[in-house]
């Protein structure tokens, strides 16, 4: 981390203890409403000691993991598939466009009622929500892979599955790493509106019991963890795109 | 006796917004085995659409591209292609790419790593093999994409203004390490260019094009030795004959 995030990190959890611990000596308003870093950290403990929190990550996690493995899976084939052909996108692209300004929380009720409270509910919200995105910049990004390297490769023997494989892929490769952290990052966003309704267990659940039992520490300490599962995976995804795109740094390095 | 390379009647209309226009008319060219053939012409005279259609990259209006006897119906790996902008996969180090036609055959792994070798070597970039294609010069890049062409083992090159994009200096040597090259592997090469000097330096038989739509002007088969010196008279002699029928195409074009 550079010195400058570092600093600027530091600096609004200083700002927050300041104004925190200040209403608490000055008492212009409850409190309770206004968590401090102390009872974010006591609870974050408490919750860690008897295993909740591990417990509520696992689940929003196996969650976003499986929904986002369908969508993705499904994003990079199909968005693939239509890039290379032609009526297959002039068919789906109008449908898509027609599905996409919809908020995808608008659906979750749907959802519900197809799916149920239990797993397949959170699983299939969570793959609908990410797949058209990660579709639509999957499906540009092949569209944007030269056409010139499809021609020499071809003259170079290759076949179509070769394309797709040795040069689609690989080509495409920066557009659709930016659609998987896209999607990832989406995934975490809907997984705690779908845990808000009908779910025993998952972040979006603990911060929900921290309104319905009335300890606003815990609702702070449930987005502080989110905050952090989201930079962390950001974090890996950006690293293992530097180690893919050597050749990209190699000019500066040489 | 059957030629590499066989044309016949081909011709391909561009459909535009102002209507279609013919880019190339009526052509029939055959290219013997071995021979180093370069398409001249000025720019527009469908000296491009020519080699794309040879390769496969387009399909024709009309006629048709024979290779070896068969028909040609899209790109494949008896006719490498080199272009002008190099196209490399910048992904792959300078030596996957030149790996990259024998992966796609299924060479066994030491087969692969000699043929890389040995043409990386004939080229001049052994000690580069590791390197990636954005740390090397245009030359070097050229030197990469003819290596990649030759080691897929062809009966024929294509080389689209090869040397097009390249600096003057840089563009003799090249010149010079094909015509070295050409003498080792003994290729069948279509090149197109708009560089008179180049084609007479290079070329067994230079293919004058005139422009809009384009058709075989004249062809000219240049008798000088192997190794060829671009200042004897004999070889100005040729330029000097050359140019004069290209400019009469020039000329037409601004009538």
């Amino acid at each position: 981390m550079s010195r400058a995030r570092a600093v600027a990190l530091i600096g609004v959890l200083v700002a927050w203890a300041l104004v925190s611990y200040g209403n608490v000596a000055l008492e212009l308003m409850n409190p309770v409403l206004l968590p401090t870093p102390g009872q974010v950290a006591a609870v974050l403990a408490d919750t860690v000691a008897d295993g909740t929190l591990v417990r509520h990550v696992g689940t929003s996690l196996g969650r976003v993991a499986v929904g986002f493995g369908i969508a993705a899976a499904a994003a990079l084939s199909l968005g693939i598939l239509a890039a290379m052909c032609v009526p297959l996108r002039l068919t789906v692209e109008p449908i898509i466009e027609f599905v996409r300004p919809i908020p995808p929380l608008a659906f979750l009720p749907m959802f519900l009622v197809w799916f149920g409270l239990g797993e397949a509910s959170k699983i299939a919200f969570i793959g609908y929500t990410t797949f058209f995105p990660m579709f639509i910049a999957i499906a540009a990004a092949v569209l944007r892979v030269d056409v010139p390297l499809l021609r020499a490769a071809a003259s170079l023997g290759a076949g179509r599955l070769d394309l797709i494989a040795r040069v689609i892929v690989p080509a495409a490769l920066p557009g659709i790493i930016v659609a998987l952290r896209l999607g990832f990052a989406l995934a975490l966003f809907v997984i705690v509106g779908a845990e808000f309704m009908g779910a025993d267990a998952g972040l979006g659940h603990l911060i929900m019991e921290g309104r319905t039992f009335f300890v606003p520490a815990q609702i702070v300490m449930g987005a502080l963890v989110l905050a952090l599962l989201g930079s962390l995976v950001n974090a890996l995804l950006l690293a293992a795109e530097r180690r893919l795109f050597r050749w990209r740094e190699a000019a500066a390095t040489s | 006796m059957t030629m590499t390379i066989q044309v016949r009647g081909l011709s391909r209309v561009f459909a535009g917004a102002g209507g279609s226009t013919p880019a190339l008319l009526d052509v029939d060219l055959d290219v013997a085995e071995r021979e180093f053939v370069c398409i001249l012409g000025p720019s527009g005279c469908g000296k491009s659409t020519l080699l794309n259609l040879v390769a496969g990259f387009l399909r024709p209006s009309a006629g048709e591209v024979r290779v070896n006897g068969r028909r040609v119906t899209g790109p494949g790996a008896d006719r490498g292609v080199v272009f002008q902008e190099y196209v490399l996969f910048p992904w792959l180090t300078v030596a996957g790419n030149v790996e990259f036609g024998l992966r796609l055959s299924g060479a066994a792994a030491a087969e692969r790593r000699g043929t890389v070798a040995r043409y990386l070597e004939l080229v001049g970039l052994a000690a580069h093999a590791a390197k990636y294609p954005v740390q090397l010069s245009g030359g070097m890049k050229q030197r990469v994409a003819i290596a990649r062409a030759l080691a897929n083992n062809p009966s024929i090159i294509l080389m689209d203004e090869p040397f097009g994009a390249l600096d003057a200096q840089t563009r003799e040597v090249l010149q010079d390490e094909l015509g070295r090259i050409q003498r080792v592997e003994h290729k069948t090469v279509l090149f197109v260019t708009h560089s008179i000097r180049e084609a007479v330096y290079l070329a067994d038989r230079v293919v004058v094009m005139t422009s809009a739509p384009g058709r075989i002007k004249q062809i000219v088969s240049i008798k000088l030795p192997e190794v060829r010196d671009r200042f004897a008279p004999e070889f100005t002699q040729y330029e000097s004959e050359i140019t004069r029928t290209v400019k009469e195409e020039v000329a037409k074009v601004h009538e």
